[in-house]
């Protein structure tokens, strides 16, 4: 009985396929294809697709509950009480080349005032007219009635004194190098860059959003290697390169190590490589050079070679603000392309005012005021060197000198015990302070700046303090 | 220790005499403001804005008008054809090149401005160049000298005849008339320059062991703090600086910054130097900015969907180009509803708004410990130049050690800081309170005459920059110009400091115009509008100022 059903079934399941088969046969052709497409599609479906994202969607009570959660930081972190820059104490009177700290007098090495020009009488008698013909502010942007013919008149005389074209002025030192890089090197533009240049500099790199590279302090060989690489990457896609700007960014003579940079070689490289030298000689207008005009004077290089040299007006000059000078073409871009010229209000007049006769006293004294800083620092330089303990970085005709203990006692607390000491003695010295975001943290050191008004005397009660210092706080 | 003198018209004695300015006297240059006319003084103080007033959020952007945009946009194109035209006419040697010459051209250097970039410049800035730029030769105040200068070159260089030419100037910013060249703060600053020189050529933080401050730097700060009812404040010597380099100081990766879509470029320059991530927000648009705020802390950081650390709003108190004014109290009771902070720029308002001149904070009348951050500068208002930044003493003092202009930037100058602290003390005097009065009293009626003479006018109605929109470039330089042949500066702006259609004429009004320059000011605009149709408004009836 079983057998023969199931000889049934499957004699009928047979039939059932014969039909099947003999209804494939039939049907139209179309029909055919339909059904192979839809079989295509499951399997395509199955297989294939993606499955599609499930999107979070919170409810209006979740966010709700996020938004009642969430707690942000403080505004700000809480600071160390003792940093020095919370210890105000006062000081009166003009920070020239003596100052009065606690009613005692004491020999300034500390600040910027390499000409002695703080405090210059005539310079404050041009100052006082200023004020007396202008007000105190400018009141306005250049773009918009701040420009006042104080202004013109002393970007011309920069202009004249490095024998440029044309110069520009800026409202703050800081901000002048600061908006200059930005203002011609944009996004894929490529900058190199020594390490060692200041923050301010730093600063304008980044805002500029190029690519940087950047290469050891004053080692032209470095800057050499990076320049034969980029020229390999160039030779790669020469298109792409021929629409790349190129920079380098140095410093005169370097505000955190006292040395000039190597300028002939890379005016040399400047001619193989095409890339412009952007020059920042805020520490070595006034100082350097026979007649102070900076390093281009000092090895003798024809400064239209350089295509910007940007400046400080807060050294030397004894003002405040900053400028530039080159070619009208380089720097004519500027007045309305660099944001801290367009869109700040200009330098107050007095103070351009004060720069001009800055100017005028520097000129007529011609090579006399540069040559005898020279010749001081050179024997401050040996007097120095003559001290044992101390490591004196810096080239010898820099009246800006950094001094470091030798023999890894070189801490920031040791340094600042010997500055106390030293103003205990009536001399006032000062540690080099930087923030911590600095591209590359120069090690602690004691920044000297020599005044051209300092004589022997005193430059050698400078070296006996410094070497009581050291015995006192390495014992 | 330098005592101001409180008599109004006494010009304290001057040790150096110096001689009369070559072209007008004294009195004509009127350099102070309050030296006569009683009557005109005591008008007007009960229309100084207080809190139970009407409404001090009243603004007004009225829409471009269609055919205006459409003959604008019209008048960019024919520029740009013609600028195309004359650049195929320099390149094919038929005119000569003018301008500058790269000195490496011939030496296979990458070009340093790309052709596009210096088109705008070649082409349209410079053919309009005289009306920017102007230099003068004497004091900023409610009149100056211009220098006069000719070219015969349609532009490309200038020559400077020599003369001066006397005119109202609408376009300095002297809120308080504070710039003078004589009277209490100009006598107390030539004093501080006896004093302490014009410099001191070191940064604020390195003067040996301890930071050793100027005395009037102290002074500075305490007054300021004590002045905008904060507990303490910190100066810096430039502006665009304070915001630049403070920003990044309180702002950092992680953390997100709300920022006013008409921002001063300051800002985002700080912004962009932060680290921090950013977005803009409609201007004013106080929905807008909630819906963000929400946003924000529900989805966290885009990609990390990790919570921000913190959210930080940035508003100006009243903005240079719009006149408009931020909506403080809604900004207020959203960043305490949000736990988000507060970052305020009062660069335009400082001293020129509110009762007291406190800025935007007193004019609302809100509690200054509210806002998280108030910044400054001393420019506009006060004379000087420089900025601060003052809240919470454990905020300054964070800004203190981590400050990028602390640590590099040089001191401010004596004779800058004393005007600063002189215009602070007269402030606080009845004289500093009438030139606050007449500040608002000359912003209500200047803005008043423009709309009902059918102009459009942005902005809040009490903002002491008053925007004027003349859309057509060719309009704006006849207006400038002729503005100019009538003997009043004005400052007229375009396309990129402003989108593209909405050119404008930008008044700055001060306490030292007197009703008559106003006057002066309102008829020439009233006949120039005239003759080059600049009535474009369909919200106020035009009507001719005889007509008022």
């Amino acid at each position: 009985m079983g057998s023969s059903a199931n000889q049934d079934n499957v004699a009928s399941l047979a039939t059932d396929f014969y039909s099947l088969l003999e209804s494939f046969k039939e049907t139209p052709f179309y029909h055919l294809l339909f059904e192979i497409f839809l079989v295509l599609t499951v399997l395509w479906l199955i297989l294939f697709r993606k499955p599609r994202r499930i999107e979070k969607k919170l409810t209006e009570k979740e966010k709700q509950e996020l938004i009642d959660e969430w707690q942000p930081e403080p505004l700000v972190p809480p600071v160390d009480a003792n940093h020095p820059a919370l210890n105000v104490r006062v000081l009166d009177g003009i920070v020239g080349k003596t100052i009065e700290i606690d009613g005692k007098k004491s020999l300034n090495f500390a600040t910027f005032n390499f000409l002695n020009f703080v405090g210059n009488p005539r310079i404050a008698d041009k100052a006082i007219q200023a004020v007396q013909k202008y007000g105190v502010g400018s009141c306005g942007p250049r773009g918009f009635y701040g420009t006042i013919d104080i202004h013109l008149e002393l970007e011309e005389r920069l202009a004249h004194f490095f024998n440029c074209e044309e110069g520009i002025i800026y409202s703050y030192g800081f901000s002048t190098v600061a908006s200059i890089i930005p203002a011609y090197s944009k996004r894929n533009d490529i900058l190199f860059v020594d390490e060692g240049v200041h923050y301010a500099i730093q600063k304008g790199v980044e805002a500029s959003r190029s690519t940087v590279k950047w290469f050891r302090h004053n080692d032209i060989s470095d800057l050499e290697r990076l320049l034969a690489e980029q020229d390999i990457h160039d030779k790669k896609n020469p298109k792409k390169a021929r629409t790349l700007r190129r920079f380098l960014i140095i410093e005169g003579l370097y505000m955190n190590y006292g040395d000039l940079c190597p300028l002939p070689r890379m005016v040399e490289l400047k001619y193989q490589y095409k890339y412009r030298i952007f020059m920042d000689e805020s520490v070595s207008f006034g100082t350097i050079g026979q007649t102070g005009r900076g390093v281009t004077e000092y090895y003798n290089i024809d400064r239209r070679k350089i295509d910007l040299i940007s400046s400080s007006l807060e050294y030397s000059v004894g003002s405040i603000g900053g400028f530039a000078v080159g070619s009208s073409f380089v720097v004519d871009h500027q007045r309305l392309s660099a944001q801290g010229y367009c869109f700040s209000a200009s330098l107050p007049p007095l103070l351009a005012a004060a720069a001009i006769e800055a100017l005028n006293i520097m000129e007529e004294k011609d090579t006399t005021l540069c040559d005898t800083l020279m010749e001081k620092s050179k024997r401050l330089h040996r007097k120095l060197l003559d001290i044992k303990g101390y490591l004196i970085v810096g080239e010898d005709i820099s009246p800006l000198k950094h001094l470091r203990l030798t023999n890894s006692q070189n801490t920031v607390a040791r340094l600042e015990e010997i500055v106390e000491f030293a103003q205990t003695r009536g001399i006032t010295i000062t540690v080099a302070r930087y923030l911590n975001d600095e591209h590359h943290l120069p090690e602690p050191s004691i920044r000297l700046i020599l005044n051209v008004e300092m004589t022997d005397e005193e430059l050698e009660f400078l070296c006996t303090v410094l070497q009581e210092a050291r015995v006192k706080v390495t014992v | 220790m330098l005592a101001s003198s409180s008599s109004k018209l006494s010009h304290a004695t001057l040790v150096h005499r110096y001689p009369p300015s070559k072209l007008h006297s004294e009195e004509e240059m009127s350099d102070t403001v309050f030296s006569s006319d009683e009557n005109e003084m005591n008008y007007k103080c009960e229309n100084v804005a207080r809190k139970d007033d009407e409404n001090l959020q009243c603004e007004e952007f009225e829409e471009t008008p269609l055919y205006a945009a459409i003959l604008t946009y019209l008048s960019y194109a024919i520029l740009c054809l013609f600028g195309w035209l004359r650049d195929f006419l320099r390149n094919s040697n038929i005119e000569k090149k003018r301008g500058a010459v790269d000195p490496n051209a011939t030496l296979g250097f990458v070009p340093l401005y790309q052709s596009y970039e210096s088109f705008y410049t070649r082409n349209m800035y410079t053919r309009v160049r005289d009306i920017f730029n102007r230099p003068i030769a004497s004091v900023p105040g409610a009149q100056f000298e211009l220098t006069e200068r000719v070219s015969d070159d349609y532009n490309w260089t200038y020559r400077y005849t020599g003369k001066t030419i006397n005119a109202i100037n609408l376009g300095s910013y002297n809120y308080l008339g504070f710039a003078e060249k004589s009277g209490p703060c100009a006598t107390d600053a030539i004093n501080a320059l006896k004093t302490y020189g014009v410099s001191s050529c070191n940064t604020r933080i390195e003067l040996g062991m301890f930071q050793r401050t100027q005395r009037y730097h102290v002074e500075l700060e305490q007054l300021l703090a004590n002045f905008l009812h904060v507990e303490s404040s910190i100066a810096f010597g430039m502006g665009f600086a304070t915001n630049a380099l403070n920003i990044p100081a309180v702002a950092s990766k992680g953390d997100l910054i709300l920022s006013d879509e008409m921002n001063h470029i300051s800002l985002i320059l700080g912004m962009r130097l932060s680290g921090a991530s950013y977005r803009t927000f409609a201007h004013n648009d106080m929905k807008d900015l909630e819906a963000k705020l929400r946003a924000a802390i529900v989805h966290g950081h885009p990609r990390t969907q990790r919570p921000w650390k913190k959210i930080i709003i940035v508003v100006e108190g009243v903005y240079s180009m719009e006149g408009s004014i931020c909506r403080l109290p809604e900004l207020i009771a959203l960043k305490k509803k949000y736990k988000a902070y507060l970052y305020m720029d009062e660069a335009h308002s400082v001293g020129a708004m509110g009762k007291n001149g406190r800025g935007i904070v007193d004019y609302f009348g809100v509690d200054a410990n509210d806002v998280d951050i108030l910044m400054g500068t001393f420019t506009k208002s006060f004379g000087s130049a420089g900025g601060y930044i003052a809240g919470k003493k454990s905020l300054i003092d964070h800004i203190r050690v981590n400050s990028h202009s602390n640590t590099y930037a040089s001191s401010m100058s004596a004779p800058v800081v004393q005007q600063i602290i002189s215009s602070l003390r007269l402030l606080k005097r009845p004289e500093g309170q009438k030139r606050i009065c007449q500040l608002a009293d000359n912003t209500r009626y200047f803005r008043q005459k423009l709309v009902d003479m059918g102009f459009i006018v942005y902005g809040n109605k009490n903002s002491p920059v008053v925007p004027m929109l003349i859309y057509m470039p060719a309009r704006v330089t006849r207006f400038n110009r002729e503005m100019l042949r009538r003997g009043i500066a004005v400052v007229t702006v375009g396309f990129p400091a402003t989108k593209l259609l909405d050119a404008r004429v930008r008044f700055c009004i001060s306490a030292a115009h007197t009703r008559q320059m106003l006057d002066t000011a309102l008829t020439a605009i009233d006949e120039i509008g005239t003759d080059i149709s600049l009535r474009y408004s369909t919200r106020h009836k035009s009507r001719r100022l005889r007509e008022l």
